[in-house]
């Protein structure tokens, strides 16, 4: 089976600081593996370990930094990693960033029979960069996966969070998957892993490498575009007090409750 | 921009139990404000499923035309049929809007339809407008909550999904006398790629779904176990809420996710919301800042949830919260 990842590096947004004019200070801004894809590189290893016929590629966008967490996963355990990085790609939406996966999955792994991506990455929180791949390439999807439960002939069972319950679904591959924080959590490399990512080389594609056009990438390839960014109006925090005992607190909150 | 796309159309969801979904009606108030920028254009309805029985929905609630398309095969949601009967109908009807609730469902169908349409999709926005162009401006938060970007599209339809219970539904509706259209789905030799074969339902720890409930009282780290919770939930049915909770008290694994508030969990917004030794990150405080009231119980006065707090009372949860009980009881 090919299996395919797509991850992105992610500022830690728990790190966020602001500059006088109340823009996102971008430098010295903490970058990290989106943390819903750390979910999505440990289900593809496992499955990986459960099939004998598997290899995982892993692939990201992003600028010439994110070679660091590509060999982050190959760390983990995933078979090779490739970036696809060119200054053209600047500004693309979830469907010029869609469009540049799918076409380097198609170009540079082939008929992959599987591709597992993070439902959200916790900068833009879009959750469309999964479904859109999915669609570019005819493949069928699965979003919110909490877990891989069953493989057999061409067919994944997975679980499915949605808002009322648990879903069991049967999926016939090829497919995307959308994995959400699983119960398990993602592994930490061992020694062997290390030594395997330091020499890992991992390839860069531009645009021509993977057969696009300028039109059809970055900014030039985005429907939408940002027309204002501005940050959040703060609300005004009311009262604190530190009433003196526990029933001067309870009676405070009781009339403020009946009020 | 294409002149030939006129109107709104939303998506009515259809939930798992063949009801209409809540955030239908919430679109339905949003999108009348904006057909009226328009200069009034309408503000159409896409049904998709098996049955459909409730026309006085949508005529209580301003809609001009629903387009209904019914088959045995569509009981359930399926990727690979509804995003077809989607874009049909978008192809068919020029919508130079499409409304979609951010919703499991929602997300599922939007981007496939998006992706198919080439044409751009804004993600779990928290406003709509028209700009002075006559195009929609849709706002959301990115990077956890940190910032707001006011989002444009260049193509046609310009989409947005948006979370359940962040708009209002209408006070008053505007009652219409809407048309009901029946569409054919254009499904056969298509070939749905998958199948739910089980589901289970998540079980309610109190009677009400924090979605739905009124009150919420939530809960962080600080309760230290699911005991903590236990006290959570009595003050709860003193109180006639639910029970909520922190991301760092469900990864302790004392609640379901399915009860957390936050970016990663769910939107809220009661008439009352009372934080419990929860510190406030902004991750958390995106998903309930919205609360009509919010009351914070926090030992640490310095904790960011008093900045979003009404009321903010510094002191041990495990001494306040079983006082209150006894005096709401007494
Ligand atoms: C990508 C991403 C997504 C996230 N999504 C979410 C999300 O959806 N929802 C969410 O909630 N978080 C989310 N988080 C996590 C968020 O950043 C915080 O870590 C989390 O909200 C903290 O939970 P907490 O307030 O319960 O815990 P803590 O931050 O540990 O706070 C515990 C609080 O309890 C107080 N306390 C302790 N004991 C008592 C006592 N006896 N009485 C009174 N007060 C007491 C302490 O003073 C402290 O303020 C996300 C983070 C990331 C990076």
């Amino acid at each position: 089976m090919k299996i395919v990842l797509c991850i992105k590096q992610v500022p830690d947004t728990a790190d966020i600081k602001w500059t006088e004019n109340n823009t996102i200070q971008r430098e010295g801004v903490e970058s990290v593996i989106n943390p819903f894809d750390m979910y999505a590189i440990e289900t593809a290893v496992r499955l990986k370990e459960k099939l004998n016929d598997a290899h995982v590629t892993v692939v990201s966008m992003g600028p010439p930094q994110a070679e660091e967490i590509l060999k982050k996963a190959v760390s983990m355990g995933v078979d090779e990693g490739f970036l696809v990085s060119d200054r053209k790609f600047a500004g693309a939406d979830t469907v010029a960033t869609s469009r540049t996966l799918a076409a380097a999955i198609k170009e540079k792994v082939g008929d992959a029979d599987l591709v597992i991506c993070g439902q959200f990455a916790t900068d833009g929180d879009t959750a469309q960069t999964g479904p859109s791949i999915a669609q570019q390439l005819n493949f069928a999807q699965v979003t919110y996966v909490k877990e891989i439960t069953d493989y057999k002939d061409g067919v994944l069972t997975v679980k499915k969070e949605v808002e009322d319950g648990v879903e069991t679904i049967d999926v016939k591959l090829p497919a995307v998957l959308c994995m959400l924080k699983c119960d398990y959590e993602p592994r930490r490399p061992l020694i062997q892993g290390f030594v395997k990512a330091h020499d890992a080389k991992i390839q860069s594609y531009g645009m021509d490498d993977i057969k696009l056009s300028p039109e059809e990438v970055g900014m030039k390839g985005s429907p939408t575009y940002v027309s204002k960014a501005f940050r959040p109006e703060q609300k005004q925090g009311g009262e604190v007090i530190t009433p003196k005992n526990p029933q001067e607190a309870a009676k405070m909150l009781k009339d403020f409750i009946n009020r | 921009m294409d002149n030939e796309n006129k109107g709104i159309l939303i998506y009515a969801e259809i939930t798992r139990d063949g009801e209409l979904a809540s955030v239908v009606l919430e679109l339905a108030n949003t999108a009348q404000d904006l057909a009226q920028k328009l200069g009034g254009v309408e503000v159409n309805a896409l049904v998709i499923s098996s049955e459909f029985t409730q026309h006085s929905i949508f005529q209580n609630n301003g809609f001009d035309k629903v387009y209904v398309v019914k088959d045995e095969k569509l009981k359930y949601y399926n990727t690979e049929y509804y995003s077809k009967i989607t874009i049909d109908v978008i192809n068919e009807t020029k919508p130079q809007i499409v409304l979609i609730g951010a919703t499991t469902q929602g997300r599922d169908l939007a981007p496939r339809v998006s992706s198919t349409l080439n044409t751009g999709l804004t993600a779990d926005c928290t406003h709509l407008d028209i700009n002075e162009k006559g195009m929609l401006a849709a706002t959301r938060p990115t990077f956890g909550g940190n910032l707001m970007a006011t989002i444009l599209c260049k193509n046609m339809p310009q989409m947005a999904t948006v979370r359940p219970k962040v708009l209002k539904k209408a006070e008053n509706p505007i009652v219409k006398n809407t048309e009901f259209i029946e569409m054919k789905p254009q499904i056969n030799g298509i070939d749905p790629k998958t199948e739910i074969i089980e589901f289970i339902k998540n079980i309610q720890t109190t009677g009400k779904r924090i979605d739905e409930a009124e009150v919420i009282i939530a809960g962080g780290k600080g309760l230290k176990s699911p005991e903590g919770f236990k006290l959570l939930e009595e003050l709860a049915n003193a109180l006639g809420g639910a029970v909520g909770a922190s991301r760092a008290a469900v990864d302790a694994g004392w609640v379901d996710h399915s009860i957390q508030i936050g970016q990663t969990g769910k939107t809220v917004m009661p008439k009352l919301y009372i934080a419990c030794a929860i510190s406030g990150a902004v991750q958390h405080t995106v998903g309930m800042n919205s609360s009509d009231k919010i009351i914070a119980i926090n030992k640490d006065p310095k904790a960011p949830i008093f900045q979003v707090a009404d009321l903010g009372i510094v002191g041990d949860v495990f001494e306040i919260v079983p006082e209150l009980i006894k005096q709401l009881k007494g």
